[in-house]
């Protein structure tokens, strides 16, 4: 492989002479520090490249090393409970061998631990025909997650030799194929181009929802397995929070969580507190099922940009597996900020608020390579891979273009309010504006596996806080008081959906993580205070009385937060009581 | 960096706003410092910002002006941006480039280190926890600040915002702890009375042996009020990675910085992003802002304070938003209770800490921390609201609960938030006063706080005990 010398530095730009046959998009090392470079463009024979670490130091004359080969990622048993950088490094390797606390240029660490044996368990057997993504064999990984180990795609041939079940490392053959002539060797690891999305077999309608946990994203705007959902809103508006109960406690069989340009301390939390919280659906340390992507706000730039595509990678080869995966990305603005940055570099022209003008396009790929899929390969399986991402607009304008471009392309849409989160309403979702594609799809699985009227009470809220919208614009003008009894009652059945249902303390043990079944115990409280109140009120009984004597609703309101997931059987005292308070009180009819 | 020696070149190809070309250079590395010369002697300091083949662009921090092309001399110096930093700088004041301002002696003995930093690992990180008391009941009580936490104020022109940053500086302890503390003050860019307002406080608490003070006046080249708190934050890591200091690094005034930086993208030619700041000024400040925090094994922290002026009291400018998006939190100031002669003006709605919830509650602050806190919010926010309503259509239309709501909202301003400049509260006072806040609402109210609670601390419940 011929190598080059570079002729400029500028920031992450570096730019090398005598690159004939380079490759677009090839991996190259930089200079003396070796740092890990992309080549974006080509001119003759000069290439343009991105360069994933800090460039400081680095001058013309210095040497660009090629490699022939995309920005791949090692994919195999060992990503699980890990934190890597946005190129696929370990950071906890790279802490361990550079014994510094800081991030130091140029370390080179394998993605995938060389030492460690997996016990191995093969499944098929010498003389057996196997092709792209038939399962070879199974390592379980972690307690909770069996990793199948998978035929690369487009690998093909008759099985000639095979290994015995027992402790391999990732990169000791496992089974030797004959394709078309020639012996090839496979093992618990194989790479995949970044960029390049991984094959299956037929892209699926989602049919399930994903469920979360979350009450209002659960409910009100559900998420389906194989969906796309943005979360769009200012700062401090609650997005992070919002994600990370997602990948807390949404029914997903793998997490994959990228922290791209965010927070230092909101990766560590994570990493911090996943292993001693469990996974509600399994009992198991969460961490077993998630892998860290961090490529926080102070690391380069360009690596941002690579984070995104290393994450729905990885979600990839888990939903081949025939696995739910969730990629969960924080905050796909940085994303976009990092794409305008080196666009910008390359004196290509700009578009809308200096974005490049594939932006759109960028986008649309990436939201693309979600959805529910049967997969290639033997035996047959399905895998979906959600995606939900957060979007960072300036200065909370929806308007911008990484926002509006977003929601062209996403089902579900959770916009955060600024108000609601600085009345500390959280999760801080707008439930006039918001939407999802799936409210129809998911109706059926809650029907059958929650409550038969889930949708008729989801409807029932819904309507009375859109009612509750347009008589705040008359309250606004003439005063609560002067409402009629019924209307005074749509305020009052509002405002116990907000606090009873929709407000959901992430941080508190008991109300951070609702089942179905505990949502639907108290959708089925509120439209019953709901239906019985709008009796007495036709009746005469005013809603100042009824706020005297049905004093049951402080306690329904604080249920969410006292009553635990496994003792619903509360909710019908709760249940009781509120009906022997409306009797009561229809005796002043 | 590699090891190169000194070069020097005098070819200068071309001038333009900071920039300067020199010529005939082929191994200029990228961020290289370079000396440059003039004729009559005068030194001035560069930065190589794009190293070609044949030529490179040098950033001179002091600007070109009173620069020709002949006769300059450039040197270049094999090394990057580097500070020698040590402990000796407490007590002191330098400039952003180590020269001390105070008329003391140079820093002789000291670790050369580069200050534009290295990204913390976050593998490394240790999450903050410790609850440090500022004995303000508006940021204790409802946005309270940890240590290592990254924390600004964002203020409007002519709010007391020094006098609150000075108070903070003076009474923030962690409780239960002799520590090794250290002020490292970034001064960005400031006016004169600025800057001595803080060394006389400082003085006259007597701290002024713990503090280091970075200085730019508003008045010096834009450069040199970027370094600012570059430098002021590789002293900080050193004296909390290497010496085991707990740091509280106050950097004043951000806006000043972000315009520096916006006036040095302009004379590039950069294309300009929103109102004109550079698009990359979001992973700039973070650059900043991420050097804060609390490393495992090590014994020190750096807690971060920057202040910021938000242009026209507007928080969806792009200084206090991409600052926004980078903090753990902020603290916001309001005119209008600054108006209404409320001091600390803390608006608490729109401030947040997020860190808030791993350093409160049992064993940490008090108990009933968390609760009294969200419901503290919870009814203010609802107060808010109903003032507005009843500005409009009257107090009279408003029903008995809320106008309860409005007595609640004024007493919250003017007991719990309102306090003295001096005034020190510790963290069971201030919750002790939210209590009876509270109390003028009816109990059927506090839905956020916990039976027990109510039961142990309500003061109804107390008076009966
Ligand atoms: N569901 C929730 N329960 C309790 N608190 C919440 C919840 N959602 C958000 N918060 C509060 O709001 C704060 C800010 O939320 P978060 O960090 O998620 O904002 P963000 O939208 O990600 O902001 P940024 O864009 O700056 O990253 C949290 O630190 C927490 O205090
Ligand atoms: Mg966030």
């Amino acid at each position: 492989m011929n190598e080059g010398k570079i002729v400029r530095v500028n920031g992450p730009l570096v730019v090398a002479e005598g690159m004939q046959n380079a490759l677009m998009y090839e991996v190259v090392e930089v200079g003396e520090y070796r740092l890990i470079g992309e080549i974006t463009r080509i001119e003759k024979d000069r290439a343009y490249i991105q360069v994933y670490e800090d460039t400081s130091g680095i001058k013309p004359g210095e040497m660009v090393y090629r490699t022939g080969s995309p920005l791949s990622i090692e994919l195999g048993p060992g990503l699980l409970g890990r934190i890597f950088d946005g190129l696929e490094r370990p950071l906890d390797g790279i802490l361990e061998l550079s014994k510094s606390p800081f991030i130091k240029r140029g370390v080179k660490v394998n993605s995938l631990d060389r030492h460690k044996k997996w016990y191995y368990k093969p499944i098929v057997k010498k003389g057996d025909t196997i092709e792209d993504n038939d399962i070879l064999g199974t390592v379980q990984e972690t307690e909770l997650i069996e990793h199948k180990i998978l035929v690369p795609p487009s690998v093909k041939g008759k099985i000639i030799d095979t290994v015995e079940e027992g402790n391999y490392t990732v990169d000791e053959p496992i089974a030797t194929i004959d394709m078309n002539g020639d012996r090839k060797e496979l093992y618990l690891m194989q790479k995949w181009p970044v960029r390049i999305p991984r094959p299956y077999s037929e892209k699926l309608e989602p049919t399930e929802p994903l469920l979360t946990g979350v009450r209002v994203t659960d409910t009100i705007f559900p998420m389906a397995k194989g969906g796309t959902a943005a979360i769009p809103g200012p700062f401090g508006s609650g997005k992070t929070v919002t994600l990370q109960s997602l990948s807390k406690w949404s029914e997903a069989k793998i997490v994959i969580y990228i922290g791209c340009g965010e927070r230092g301390n909101e990766m560590t939390d994570t990493l911090t507190s996943f292993p001693k919280l469990k996974d509600p659906w399994t009992g198991k340390p969460l961490l077993e099922r998630t892998i860290l992507i961090a490529n926080t706000s102070n690391m380069p730039v360009a690596a941002r940009e690579a984070s995104i595509y290393v994450g729905i990678t990885m979600a990839e080869y888990f939903r081949d597996q025939g696995y739910d995966t969730l990629l969960v990305a924080d905050s796909t603005s940085r994303w976009a900020e990092a794409l305008r940055d080196l666009g910008g570099r390359m004196e290509e022209m700009p578009a809308e608020e200096g974005y490049p003008s594939y932006l759109a396009s960028r986008l649309a790929e990436y939201y693309e390579r979600a959805g529910r899929v049967r997969t290639l390969g033997k035996p047959p399986r399905y895998g979906s891979v959600t995606v939900a991402s957060a979007v960072s607009p300036p200065g909370g304008d929806f308007t911008e273009p990484v926002t509006s471009t977003t929601l062209r392309f996403v089902r579900v849409f959770w916009p955060l309010d600024s108000s609601l989160a600085q009345a500390r309403h959280y999760p801080a979702i707008n439930w006039l504006q918001g939407y999802s594609a799936y409210v129809e799809l998911v109706a059926d699985w809650w029907s059958k596996n929650a409550d038969p009227k889930w949708k008729e009470y989801r409807e029932y809220m819904v309507k009375t806080l859109q009612r509750e919208d347009e008589l705040r614009q008359i309250v606004r003008l003439v005063g609560p008081e002067s409402l009629a009894e019924k209307d005074k009652l749509v305020l009052d059945v509002a405002r116990l959906i907000k606090e009873a249902f929709l407000k959901q303390n992430a941080y508190d043990d008991i109300d951070a993580f609702s089942t179905p079944q505990k949502q639907v115990r108290i959708m089925k409280l509120i439209s019953l205070y709901g239906q019985k109140s709008q009796e007495l009120v036709e009746k005469g009984i005013s809603v100042k009385r009824m706020n005297e004597k049905i004093t049951i609703v402080t306690d329904i309101i604080r249920s969410k937060a006292t009553i635990k997931n496994d003792e619903l059987e509360k909710y019908d005292e709760l249940e009781k009581i509120l009906l022997k308070q409306f009797e009561e009180l229809s005796k002043e009819v | 960096m590699s090891i190169i020696g000194v070069r020097e070149y005098s070819n200068i190809g071309s001038i333009k706003g900071p920039l300067m070309v020199v010529q005939g250079i082929s191994d200029a590395q990228y961020n290289e410092l370079v000396e440059i010369e003039l004729p009559n002697g005068e030194r001035r300091t560069g930065l190589v910002i794009d190293a070609g083949m044949g030529s490179a662009i040098v950033q001179v921090f002091e600007g070109t002006s009173g620069i020709s092309p002949s006769g300059v001399k450039a040197r270049f110096l094999g090394r990057g941006l580097e500070v020698k930093v040590s402990e000796d700088m407490l007590g002191r004041i330098f400039d952003p480039l180590g020269t001390p301002l105070d008329g003391g002696p140079e820093i002789i003995y000291g670790e050369r280190r580069n200050i534009n930093g290295e990204p913390l690992n976050p593998a490394a990180r240790q999450y903050p926890e410790e609850f440090i008391q500022t004995g303000i009941s508006a940021i204790d009580g409802l946005n309270s600040l940890l240590r290592g936490q990254k924390l600004p104020i964002f203020s409007g022109s002519g709010l007391p915002v020094n006098q609150l940053a000075a108070q903070i500086a003076r009474q923030a302890t962690v409780r239960g702890e002799e520590t090794n503390f250290a002020v490292v003050f970034g001064a960005i860019g400031v006016r004169y009375d600025e800057a001595l307002f803080f060394r006389k406080f400082f003085e006259e608490t007597g701290a002024i042996n713990r503090v280091a003070f970075f200085l730019t006046f508003a008045n010096e080249p834009p450069v040199k009020k970027i370094l600012t708190p570059k430098t002021a934050l590789t002293l900080a890591e050193y004296l909390a990675y290497e010496k085991d200091f707990h740091v509280l690094a106050i950097l004043i005034d951000m806006t000043n910085y972000c315009e520096a930086l916006r006036e040095i993208s302009a004379s590039k030619e950069e294309i300009p992003g929103r109102q004109g700041y550079p698009g990359y000024m979001y992973t700039d400040l973070a650059q900043t802002y991420e050097r804060a925090g609390i490393v495992k094994g090590k014994k020190g922290s750096i807690t971060q304070m920057p202040i910021l002026t938000m242009p026209n009291d507007d928080m969806t400018h792009p200084i206090p938003d991409l600052t926004g998006y980078i903090t753990e939190g902020q603290i916001v100031l309001d005119r209008g209770l600054y108006n209404r002669g409320i001091y600390p003006p803390i608006n608490v709605l729109m401030s947040l800490s997020r860190l808030a919830k791993d350093g409160i509650g049992e064993g940490k602050t008090r108990d009933d921390h968390k609760d009294v806190s969200n419901q503290l919010f919870a009814s203010y926010a609802r107060a808010i609201d109903l003032r507005g309503l009843a500005a409009i259509v009257g107090e009279d239309s408003l029903s008995e609960v809320d106008r309860k709501y409005l007595l609640f909202g004024e007493l919250f301003e003017r007991k719990f938030i309102t306090q003295g400049v001096t005034e020190n509260r510790p963290i069971e006072k201030t919750l002790d006063i939210g209590w009876e806040v509270l109390s003028e609402l009816p109990e059927s109210e506090l839905t956020n706080i916990k039976l027990t609670y109510i039961k142990k601390y309500h003061p109804l419940y107390r008076e009966k005990k």
